[in-house]
């Protein structure tokens, strides 16, 4: 085990590290995540100056460097990191009362599912409780088994995804395939679609910053139109239920930390044997816990067939809820941090979905930069074994950078997990999950 | 000495089967809240399943399924949850198929090749997991989610025309290069279809994962480890080498799950290469509590109910309710197992509090009497 990776504190401004630097030392409170998106796009703004004045990319390749930064953009990343948020969330609710969820995948199914079942029969925010409600439904099995008879609780989990999974087909069939439902374009593995929840441009200020973003002459300026695109995909488009699941961040937040009731569910995650000698009901918090995790999870799953794509749509979780996990994971089993995680994935999701190999093709030039700090970051540390490695994988991909001209969609699809497996090693001894997390908990065990 | 403990060996098997039967009645509940008669489709299931012809499916299919399940089982008997037993296994069959398919040896040599090639691409991708566990405490239950995924993307990759993938002669198809017919496994030639000669590795790699685990230092250590990591610390057990061996261990097992498929039936590894055995594998080797026969029965259950409820289609049901009873098993036989070891638990303290009771009460009386 390399002692440097738990001795060096954190950087305390991290500058370039759009993924990397995050400790659980200094708390990711809310103007630190301010910090770190703002010192990104000056990464993504300085690189592009770079490239374009060194010529590095040719003018083809110009509009890709835009395309990470302009509103569209943000807006796809927004809509494709809340459900992994809302997933994460439900993990996060789970974890925090000490019980492991792997089942979010299963859960996150039932959502997609009741959600789209619901939906398209009557009005979408009914398909809304519905998925909210199936999720529930599964959450009250993972906390049966796991608080109740004390299964382990990834087992169970394991068990939540396959009955799911079997549950949600059998029915799909079923009920999407015949009647009325065929006739409205369902199929076995597929819903009819449903009508859309509204979305919301907020007036006035979508506008404003699009103006500034390109201006008159069809300009974009150095970082100015970055900010504007970022904040500009924040406020164009947005679904009424991203609103609610925001509200969802922010409530999770008061009530894990700011309230009682969040304290003593917490307690029972960091230690039962003690709340419970307080008088603390040890199982309820953790029945409540679990079944608000598997609500999350599922109004995850409605998003996906209501607002995604309208229609239930079989495998359309696509591991969403064990990328939730990690998301929650990658935060430190905190709500900012597990904002920042989904935020990230999903902004992965959309530049694959949009943009495909060459614009994450840029991406590589960015990483070169974030090597090449690291690299410093470690001779200044004196690790030199470690500064050499990260410069010589930098000046790797800089040479894979200039002699291609896209990156494999396969590769694409990957980054993510790459990402999260390379932060996760780098940076897991510095997180701290509940200390009771995942183990047994009898009633009267302590006596 | 250890006794034979009747009433122990009852418990053990009545948990699995009070879990079917659940699992059915839960399935009658569904079938008929649906509208359909439940017990007719049970009924078809049984008289099709139990066909000569299905018989071979099953025999075929439980090959593939047991492999899985021991793979996943040597992980569980020490606490390592491999989910990432699916990813292993295709990233092993693919470079396994396109290593066969490349190569053009004396048939016995190059089917062993082919199933060794298999074996070290899954140890080591489960190897890369195991050591970021002890390296870097990174949990393999989500290190494994990854690597599932990145497998997916490696083959998704290399499986192209101009890469290690092979356009046929339709040009529809995809596929690694066809393995040449001398290296093909032998089959055991019965009517109406054959078996496929892979069950015999199965087997011996049943025995070996019984005589490692329950016969060997290692196969103790490993156990101990499982009950509690500290414990096994004290008594010398280096547990770090324990869990990357064990990694390794649970990867080869899972590069072997492909190999049935790829040497006795599709010979290439092309799109429809069967996908997510890796979480079968985990139902079935929690319906066999990791032990070598219960994983046997488990495996030989999975495919029965596959192979039954494939004819319900033709008979006005839906087969995608073998879905149902196989999760319902699951969830029910985790739970039954669990209440059972409590209840044995519990039996077992009175048992040994009324012994200990009866020698107080004996050594009394002996103090009077003398």
């Amino acid at each position: 085990m390399t002692v440097t990776a738990t001795s060096t504190p954190p950087p305390a401004a991290p500058q370039l590290s759009g993924g990397s630097g995050k400790g659980g030392r200094t708390r990711l409170s809310f103007p630190v995540i301010l910090l770190l998106a703002a010192g990104a796009l000056l990464a993504l703004s300085t690189i592009r100056w770079i490239g374009t004045t060194l010529d590095l990319i040719p003018d083809a390749e110009a509009g890709n460097w835009w395309a990470l930064t302009a509103s569209g953009q943000i807006t796809a990343a927004l809509s494709m990191a809340v459900p992994i948020g809302l997933a994460g969330l439900g993990g996060l609710w789970a974890e925090r009362a000490g019980v492991v969820n792997i089942g979010l995948e299963g859960m996150m199914i039932l959502g997609t599912f009741f959600g789209a079942w619901a939906g398209w029969q009557t009005d979408p925010w009914l398909g809304v409780l519905a998925g909210v409600l199936g999720g529930m439904f599964g959450g009250l099995l993972h906390a049966l088994a796991t608080v109740t008879f004390g299964v382990d609780h990834i087992i169970s989990g394991i068990a939540i995804n396959i009955l799911a999974l079997g549950v949600t087909t059998y029915f799909a069939k079923l009920w999407f395939n015949s009647g009325e439902a065929a006739a409205k374009g369902g199929s076995p593995k597929q819903s009819p679609p449903a009508d859309e929840i509204t979305t919301v441009t907020v007036p006035g200020l979508s506008d404003w910053l699009n103006s500034i973003e390109i201006d008159k002459e069809g300009q974009r300026r150095f970082f100015v139109s970055d900010v504007a695109g970022f904040l500009g995909g924040l406020v164009t488009n947005l679904s009424l239920l991203t609103i609610v699941a925001v509200l969802l961040f922010v409530m999770t937040f008061v009530v894990l930390w700011k309230t009682s009731f969040g304290l003593r569910l917490r307690s029972c995650g960091e230690n039962p044997i003690a709340a419970e000698s307080l008088g603390v009901n040890v199982y309820k918090y953790k029945y409540i816990a679990v079944i608000v995790s598997g609500g999350m999870a599922g109004l995850g799953g409605a998003f996906l067939s209501l607002v995604t794509s309208h229609i239930y749509n079989e495998g359309q979780t696509g591991g969403r809820g064990y990328i939730g996990l990690a998301a929650m994971i990658f935060g430190n089993w905190r709500p900012g941090g597990l904002a920042m995680g989904a935020g990230l994935f999903g902004y992965a999701d959309a530049l694959q979905l949009r943009n495909g190999g060459s614009t994450v093709h840029v991406m590589l030039l960015l990483l070169v930069l974030v090597l090449l700090a690291i690299a410093g970051w470690k001779a200044y540390r004196k690790s030199w074994i470690q500064a050499g490695a990260s410069a010589v994988i930098a000046v790797g991909v800089l040479l894979w950078f200039l002699s291609t001209d896209t990156v494999p969609v396969e590769f694409v699809a990957a980054t993510p997990y790459v990402v999260t497996l390379l932060v996760l090693s780098l940076s897991a001894q510095r997180l701290r999950m509940p200390k009771a997390d995942g183990m047994r908990y009898r009633k009267g065990q302590g006596k | 000495m250890k006794k034979f403990d009747k009433e122990r060996v009852l418990l053990g098997l009545a948990a699995p089967l009070l879990a079917i039967v659940v699992a059915f009645l839960v399935t009658a509940l569904v079938l008929a809240a649906t509208g359909k008669q439940p017990f007719s489709a049970f009924g078809i299931m049984f008289d099709y399943g139990s066909k000569s012809d299905s018989q071979v499916y099953i025999l075929n299919k439980g090959t593939t399924y047991y492999l899985a399940g021991l793979a996943v089982a040597v992980g569980f008997r020490m606490n390592l949850f491999n989910i990432g037993v699916d990813g292993q296994y295709r990233l092993a069959a693919f470079f396994a198929a396109a290593l066969g398919g490349a190569l053009t040896l004396p048939g016995p040599l190059q089917i062993v090749m082919i199933i060794l090639c298999a074996m070290i691409v899954g140890a080591m991708w489960a190897g890369i997991a195991g050591v970021l566990k002890v390296t870097r405490g990174v949990s393999e239950v989500v290190s494994t989610i990854m690597l599932n995924a990145i497998a997916t993307a490696i083959i998704g990759y290399l499986l192209q025309v101009g890469r290690l993938g092979n356009l046929d002669q339709a040009g529809t198809k995809i596929s690694t290069k066809p393995i040449p017919e001398s290296a093909h496994f032998f089959e055991f030639p019965t009517t109406p279809a054959p078996v496929w000669g892979f069950i015999v590795v199965a087997i011996v790699a049943g025995i070996a994962f019984w005589f490692t685990l329950s016969r060997t230092r290692f196969g103790f250590d490993l156990r101990t480890v499982g009950q509690s990591g500290s414990a096994a610390e004290a008594s010398g057990v280096n547990v770090k080498r324990m869990v990357v061996t064990s990694m390794l261990i649970s990867g080869a097992m899972a590069g072997l799950i492909g190999m049935p498929t790829l040497l006795n039936d599709s010979y290439e590894y092309s799109g429809d290469f069967p996908v997510g055995i890796g979480f079968t594998g985990i139902a079935i080797a929690l319906l066999g509590r990791n032990n070598p026969v219960g994983i046997a029965l488990g495996a030989l259950l999975w495919a029965f109910l596959e192979r039954g409820s494939g004819q319900l289609e033709f008979q006005g049901y839906d087969k995608e309710i073998v879905g149902v009873i196989q999760g319902v098993i699951v969830l029910c036989v985790v739970i039954a197992y669990e209440v059972v070891r409590r209840y044995g638990l519990r039996r077992q303290q009175r048992q040994v509090g009324a012994k200990l009771a009866a020698q107080a009460r004996n050594s009394d009386k002996q103090e009077v009497s003398a």
